[in-house]
């Protein structure tokens, strides 16, 4: 987060304290957040949780029942949406099925005043840019899926955009075409500097392309930081659990270090953390252990027993029974894969065990 | 392909094949022998063959006149729904009002009643002694009753009345069925709501609309009922000359031939217009 923050200084969306509710429901729960210019910032959280209510209220298709958008420098949430001067991609495109690929991406240029001869240059241009030279006079529906993904992509940058907002605009696409496609989007994104909004809840993606992530979930930021920032120090247990697999391992702290906390889980077992400043003994807490931080071999502190094996050639994830925890392991096979049923230790390093208190967040 | 695997697309088009073959191209095949027998007085034909009803038709202005004024008492009655109806379906098309189906369901409430009583209902309405006649005198705004009853507005309105649901269904099909993001992506690319409507909803909804003019011109150009109970003898389309011919002067042999025409006439109308609304199609098709 300190690197995002460092490279980018200048303030391009700025959410102030942003609420939307529908009645009883509270899509999103009083939001800020500040994304520099020319960052490429991730919304990330499961559907529901207000990731596209926020791309909504920038884009002005939802107005915010609080709070302030500035875009720019400008205030926005009080101006209709045809004068804000956003790009927006939508899930399936939106390409107008009645106009060539041309037309649709003038279409901005268009309701922009520009020439019409300077409209061709910059419609030629972003075809270039998303590497489709050639086919303005094509029908969106003579495109393939991939296609239409970077007509779309063109016609919202052509306008130049104070943001651009992309609103999962890979989940539409298969397997291998969307990884290509996040390739393409970053070094897009990338030539041309633009601030962009990147809403998904498919966290490959999120860290994959993002200069910032914000976990999202119900209607709240739970973390956000660099993609490595909050795989490996989630804040809170919601982002422990929805990044990746972990394993949450609830106990007390019995005593503390050398910098260090061993804590007694509840089968009676115990496991060693580094201990934060506000670790005390006898606090109640929860360890959070990635699962490729669990290892599985001959000798460790903890005893378990195998319970299921899943092998994924280089790597195998194992589901073990530690006295009554269930841990899961996702390990590279060194010598020999563990086959169900066998006794193993497993050892865990205290650096890869982060702490949370009773309210489900991180000891600091 | 086994035999039965072969039988089976026909067994299943069998009803339907049946159920045409002897409610439309048999009669009108019988149409088309009685339209060459010859009229000997009312009631009576003689089954030899003769061109006469034919010559009638094309020699005699009447027909020509009637033909002509159906056509444009039908696009006019046409054009006038979908002025009407385009609003009401856009309305309900776009509400977020969450019971939609009510406002649908009140769209076909008029067709429990019969249409016949509908088109009656009229008369008190536009009568001489009807309501709007009544207010009006009672207001002192005129001395004399206007005529409003037994003109061609009114059976214009009538005709409205009861197909303007049928526009405003086609109408609502289609725009129901464009996406909303469309209208969005308009918006943020810099269009007013007003500028969205005609460069994303008006073009996409056309193929509804178009339907919906056909079908209304179709339908009013073969009523019969309207035009008999709200308008005078000068109002009679089309179908008013073909039942007269038939159930007035008993002339069987040229009301076959009136048939034929006003069939053959919408029959091409709708085949042309078919080959223009099939690039509409096309667009609409685009759009799912």
């Amino acid at each position: 987060m300190k690197k995002a923050c460092a490279m980018t200084a200048e303030t391009a969306v700025q959410l102030r304290n942003v609420t939307l509710s529908y009645g009883e429901f509270v899509a999103v729960n009083n939001v800020s957040l500040s994304i520099g210019r020319g960052e490429f910032v991730t919304l990330l959280g499961p559907s529901g949780c207000g990731k596209t209510t926020i791309l909504r209220s920038i884009a002005g298709l939802v107005q915010p029942t609080g709070g302030e958008i500035e875009v720019a420098g400008r205030r926005i949430d009080n101006i209709p949406i045809h004068k804000r001067n956003i790009g927006l991609v939508f899930q399936n495109y939106a390409l107008f099925p009645h106009k060539s690929v041309f037309d649709n991406i003038a279409f901005g240029l268009k309701y922009r005043n520009v020439e019409k001869s300077v409209i061709a240059q910059k419609v030629k241009r972003a075809l270039d840019m998303v590497r489709l030279p050639g086919v303005e006079k094509k029908l969106p529906s003579e495109m393939s899926g991939g296609q239409q993904q970077r007509i779309a992509l063109a016609r919202a940058i052509v306008i130049e955009p104070d943001v651009l907002l992309l609103d999962e605009p890979l989940s539409a696409l298969d397997a291998n075409l969307r990884e290509e496609m996040r390739t393409e989007l970053k070094t897009i994104q990338r030539e041309v500097g633009i601030t962009t909004i990147f809403v998904t809840h498919d966290q490959e993606e999120a860290l994959a392309m993002s200069d910032r992530v914000v976990v999202m979930n119900k209607g709240v930021i739970e973390q956000q930081g660099s993609p490595e920032d909050v795989y490996r120090r989630p804040e809170t247990r919601f982002v422990a659990t929805f990044l990746g697999q972990s394993n949450l391992l609830p106990g007390r702290i019995a005593s503390v270090g050398n910098g260090l906390a061993t804590v007694s889980l509840d089968n009676g077992q115990q496991i060693e953390a580094a201990a934060p400043s506000a670790a005390k003994a006898g606090m109640a807490v929860t360890g959070v252990v990635r699962a490729q931080k669990v290892v599985v071999g001959k000798t460790g502190p903890i005893q378990g027993k195998i319970i299921s094996v899943s092998y994924l050639g280089g790597t195998a994830a194992y589901f073990i029974d530690a006295a009554g925890i269930r841990l899961q392991s996702i390990s590279t096979i060194e010598e020999r894969i563990w086959r169900e049923g066998e006794a193993v230790a497993i050892s865990i390093a205290p650096a890869d065990c982060q702490l949370l208190d009773e309210t489900g967040h991180r000891l600091q | 392909m086994s035999s039965a695997d072969r039988r089976r697309p026909w067994l299943l088009l069998a009803p339907a094949l049946v159920t045409l073959v002897v409610l439309m191209i048999l009669p009108i095949g019988i149409m088309t022998v009685f339209s060459f027998y010859q009229f000997e007085t009312a009631g009576v034909e003689k089954e030899v063959f003769t061109t006469e009803n034919w010559r009638e038709f094309f020699t005699d202005g009447f027909y020509h006149m009637f033909l002509w004024k159906t056509a444009r008492v039908a696009a006019i009655t046409a054009i006038l729904c979908a002025l009407l109806g385009y609003p009401p379906a856009y309305f309900i098309a776009m509400t977020g009002y969450k019971h939609k189906w009510l406002l649908l369901l009140l769209l076909i409430v008029p067709f429990w009643i019969s249409f016949t009583i509908r088109t009656f209902s009229w008369i008190h309405i536009l009568g001489e002694q009807g309501v709007i006649n009544v207010l009006l005198m009672k207001a002192g705004i005129i001395s004399e009753p206007l005529r409003m009853l037994y003109t061609e507005g009114a059976v214009i309105m009538g005709m409205i009345h009861f197909l303007l649901p049928y526009m405003i269904l086609n109408v609502y099909v289609s725009i129901e069925g464009i996406d909303r993001n469309l209208i969005s992506a308009a918006r943020t690319l810099g269009c007013t709501a007003g500028q969205a409507f005609y460069e994303v909803v008006l073009p996409l909804s056309l193929p509804g609309l178009m339907a919906g003019l056909l079908l209304c011109f179709v339908l009013a150009a073969g009523s019969y009922v309207t035009p008999e109970i709200l308008g005078s003898t000068r109002d009679a389309l089309f179908g008013n000359i073909i039942f007269d011919t038939i159930m007035g002067q008993l002339n069987w042999p040229l009301g076959s031939t009136l048939s034929l025409v006003l069939l053959v006439m919408l029959g091409v109308i709708a085949a042309i217009y078919s080959r223009y609304m099939g690039l509409s199609r096309v667009f609409k098709g685009l759009g799912a």
